[in-house]
């Protein structure tokens, strides 16, 4: 992918909600194949962020592209059906249908098949099914009801399930959250090694620092509505900046001066 | 000009009997979220008490003490009904909670009949209110101008009530975050209680202020109960200022629609609730509700197709059924045909509400309107039987595109109102309509041809086209279309996510179960030789309902075994007893609170259990989870 056209452009996106500027002229963008993480404060924008990216919430004014495509405004199943893929902060799936009927459901979505009245769904790409559940470590629990699963392999099937339509771009809203350390690290890992493979670009919102440090090629911070900053886990993690907002200047210029070392 | 006045001040005074029940039904569904289905039933025996007091207490302190006393009455047969049925529902599913009250409205229409009898009664007039005012020209009776102050006042201290008093902060409390408020200490049965004593203290002081207007009759909580679901839509559910507001709208609408459409005049109610539902989903001073649907159901079973040899089970069993004419006499041939077409029926509302999540209320419109489409082409156009079996369930296709595309802007208990006052317009205008549908009176005489003439050959038919129609809709379960309807079902946030039109998908649901149930319907109007509203009338379509929840409302196969079981039970009880809503009222609650999972799914559970119960294994390795049949 070149620099001229980058997977994803968002340009000046800006919204308000009556006299409140929760989101202000943010532009970003994404290459093919990189990870992205968007974080900030608890209010920062984020969510609103993400909401316009993904079609759940229309910008006032400002520019999303996919490969040079507008975006702006669209629905979240058109928005998909251009190859944008997500998984949701709280998963969402079926829960009375069996894992594997989860990801056929996708598939019939991909497959155009949504008003076939008389095929058989249960043999619908079962064995394209079966690979992305081994793909993300579910294979040996295709045959389980939904609603029974522990919440990280929820948090998995949801990886599987937005896999299904080859996305070019995958969405992660706080893919790590409520879920134990040890889970956090495995599924980012997946994540972040299927995304090398397939060439997929990811943008994800996170609070766990260590997450974000260690899985992400770029971060960009937004602070009241602003992006603060941009640049590599490194470069954002020695911007003042960015100390400031996560951890108050006081404390930082008292932890300097104990330790005499950054922070 | 004077007569357009006094046309808009009648509307204003039906207006305040409509806000007070709509009220009531607002209050009790933002604190408890039931639909509270009953709410007719109490203001028609709100009505009834009344009209028994007033008779008893003379003077104008006996008959206001009267009307207040009523409602008193009431509001504590209501606290019993919030004690005994209430409290064991308050966390079954919607569906469950409608059906249960539905329950309890029959059982209410038996009893009033048994202890005030048939017929309508005349009360006394209103003391101090008798006469009328003259308006230029027009006259306007004295009782109307008291109603029309009334709502506003009633409005007014209903406002002071819910801001004003610690009792009032506590139910909007609760009204937004009910868990919340449990956590913070207060005592949520008493809570619950309260607000529905004060929902059915209102439901029912409406009932008695109607008694110098209008005669009692034990039909008039259906009546009420339709329009107030359409000012609660309208209004937005859970707003009081929407139910008076709306209360007026749909009031004036009446009112000013008898003038332009004298015969149908709920058409004009109709497109008014149309047009809101399009612009304002959740109603004119309702909130959006990002309500967390549940399933329908209360497990997770995951649903397989039969296996070979439930196919082999299956098929020997049409092969049984097929042979019933070799033994048995025309009465149970009649009987049998009559519970196919039941089949039918409750098949194609199985296929809405279990397999989509969308439980009709009105589903009988559609069956309905498949044996009026008969009706018409062979009564009318005089077309062969075949041609009429082919081409009538078009109509109840045609109704359910009309109506189903507005029903599936809603989902939950506002789908289940909405199909409901939709049935009940069809069966007002097929009601109405006489120079079209013969009214009341029907349309007579469709009787088979000569081929399906005897009861045996027309049994065949009937058995035949319920098991195309069962397989057809089966197949239909484990077809894409079918994953991708359960899909919308359990999580519209998921199936938008990934590309699934989730409207456009029900809606074609709601047009295949419309289409199916006209399919029963037209059989229906031949094994009949006859049309009659009833056929699209609530009763109808609460039977349908009732077939799935007996059958179980989680499986895919209940609908077959419900019906069958629901109908053989009925037709045996309505030539045991007269009091036949009696009866099926307590039948429906008791399936509710004891027996939710219906036949199919106690016997699967049963099933399940003996499996479990064989092997040692330990509960760490992964089971082979047991499928629904």
């Amino acid at each position: 992918m070149s620099v001229a056209s980058p997977l994803l452009a968002v340009e000046g996106l800006t919204k308000s909600y009556g006299g409140i500027h929760a989101v202000r002229g943010v532009s970003f963008s994404l290459r093919a194949g990189e990870i992205l993480a968007l974080i900030g404060p608890n209010g920062a924008g984020k969510s609103t962020c993400f909401d316009m990216l993904n079609g759940q919430n229309k910008p006032d004014t400002g520019h999303v592209r996919l490969l040079g495509e507008e975006i702006t405004g669209r629905k979240p199943r058109e928005i998909w059906r251009m190859g944008v893929g997500r998984t949701f902060q709280i998963t969402a799936t079926f829960a009375t249908m069996t894992v594997r009927e989860n990801v056929q459901v996708a598939l019939i979505s991909h497959g155009k098949q949504l008003f076939n009245l008389f095929g058989s769904a249960p043999k619908f790409d079962r064995a394209e099914a079966g690979r992305l559940l081994e793909l993300v470590g579910m294979g040996g629990y295709a045959d389980r009801p939904c609603g029974e699963l522990a919440y990280g392999d929820l948090k998995r099937l949801e990886l599987a399930v937005a896999l299904a339509n080859q996305p070019k771009l995958l969405l992660m809203d706080e893919p790590t959250a409520g879920m134990a350390p040890r889970e956090r690290v495995d599924l980012m890992r997946l994540t972040a090694q299927i995304a090398r493979e397939k060439s997929i670009g990811v943008l994800f919102t996170e609070h766990d620092m260590d997450v974000v440090f260690e899985h992400a090629d770029r971060i960009i911070v937004l602070n009241r509505g602003t992006l603060i900053a941009e640049g590599t886990p490194a470069e954002v993690r020695g911007n003042p900046q960015v100390q400031a907002v996560y951890l108050g200047e006081g404390l930082v210029y008292d932890a300097r001066h104990r330790e005499g070392a950054s922070v | 000009m004077a007569f357009y006045v006094v046309q808009f001040l009648t509307g204003l005074a039906s207006a305040a009997s409509l806000f007070l029940v709509a009220s009531g039904l607002s209050i009790i569904f933002g604190v408890t979220r039931i639909v509270n289905f009953a709410h007719g039933a109490f203001y028609m025996i709100g009505a009834y008490i009344a009209f028994t007091l007033t008779e008893r207490l003379s003077g104008a302190f006996g008959f206001w003490g009267s009307i207040v006393l009523a409602a008193l009455a009431v509001a504590l047969i209501g606290v019993l009904v919030e004690m005994v049925l209430l409290r064991r529902i308050y966390h079954a599913p919607e569906l469950f909670q409608l059906l249960a009250t539905f329950g309890l409205t029959l059982m209410v229409e038996d009893l009033v009949v048994l202890i005030w009898g048939p017929d309508d009664l005349v009360g006394r007039r209103a003391p101090g209110f008798k006469g009328a005012v003259d308006f230029f020209g027009q006259n306007i009776p004295s009782y109307d101008l008291f109603l029309i102050a009334l709502g506003p006042v009633v409005l007014g201290i209903l406002w002071l009530l819910f801001q004003r008093t610690r009792w009032g902060v506590l139910v909007r409390a609760a009204t937004q975050d009910r868990d919340m408020v449990a956590a913070l200490g207060v005592n949520q049965k008493w809570l619950f209680t309260s607000v529905f004593a004060v929902g059915v203290f209102l439901a029912a002081l409406g009932g008695a202020l109607q008694i110098p207007r209008d005669a009692v009759h034990h039909a008039m909580d259906l009546r009420i109960i339709v329009e107030v679901f359409v000012v609660v839509v309208i209004g937005g559910l859970g707003s009081i200022v929407g139910a008076f507001v709306a209360a007026v709208l749909v009031s004036e609408l009446n009112a000013f629609g008898i003038l332009i459409f004298p015969k149908i005049s709920i058409i004009l109610v109709f497109l008014v609730m149309a047009v809101v539902l399009i612009v304002r989903p959740w109603g004119l001073f309702g909130k959006p509700e990002a309500a967390a649907r549940k399933t329908p159901g209360l497990t997770v079973n995951p649903w397989r197709p039969l296996t070979s040899n439930e196919r082999l089970a299956s098929l020997a069993a049409l092969v049984v059924a097929a042979m019933l004419p070799l033994f048995a006499g025309n009465y149970a041939l009649t009987v049998g045909s009559e519970i196919a077409i039941f089949v039918i029926f409750a098949v194609s509302l199985h296929f809405l509400m279990s397999v989509g999540g969308l439980a009709s209320f009105g589903h009988a419109a559609y069956f309905g309107l498949g044996a009026y489409g008969v009706a018409f082409l062979a009564k009318m156009a005089g077309l062969p039987m075949i041609v009429c079996l082919l081409l009538g369930p078009l109509l109840g296709c045609m109704g359910a595109a009309v109506f189903g595309f507005f029903a599936v802007q809603l989902s939950g208990v506002y789908f289940a109102m909405l199909t409901l006052a939709f049935a009940q317009i069809v069966w007002s205008i097929a009601f109405q309509w006489v120079s079209v549908t013969g009214g009341d009176n029907g349309i007579l005489g469709i009787w088979p041809e000569k081929w399906a003439a005897s009861p045996s050959h027309f049994y065949w038919l009937a058995l035949g086209v319920a098991a195309l129609v069962t397989i057809a809709l089966r197949a239909m379960v484990f077809s894409p279309f079918g994953y991708a309807l359960r899909a919308t079902r359990d999580s519209l946030l998921r199936s938008e996510a990934i590309g699934i039109n989730a409207k456009r998908i029900q809606w074609t649901a709601f047009v295949i179960a419309g289409t199916t149930a006209g399919i029963g319907g037209a059989l229906f109007a031949y094994l009949k030789g006859s049309v009659f509203p009833d056929n699209l009338g609530i009763s109808l379509s609460v039977d349908a309902l009732v077939m799935v929840l007996l059958g179980g409302v989680e499986t895919v196969s209940g609908a077959v075994v419900g019906a069958i079981v629901y109908k053989a039970l009925n037709i045996w009880l309505v030539s045991q007893t007269d009091l036949s809503k009696l009866v099926l009222g307590g039948f429906i609650m008791l399936i509710v609170v004891v027996f939710p999972k219906g036949i199919v799914g106690v016997l699967e559970m049963l099933a399940q259990r003996r499996r479990k119960a064989s092997p040692p294994g330990s509960p760490l390795i992964a089971k082979p989870i047991e499928s629904a049949e």
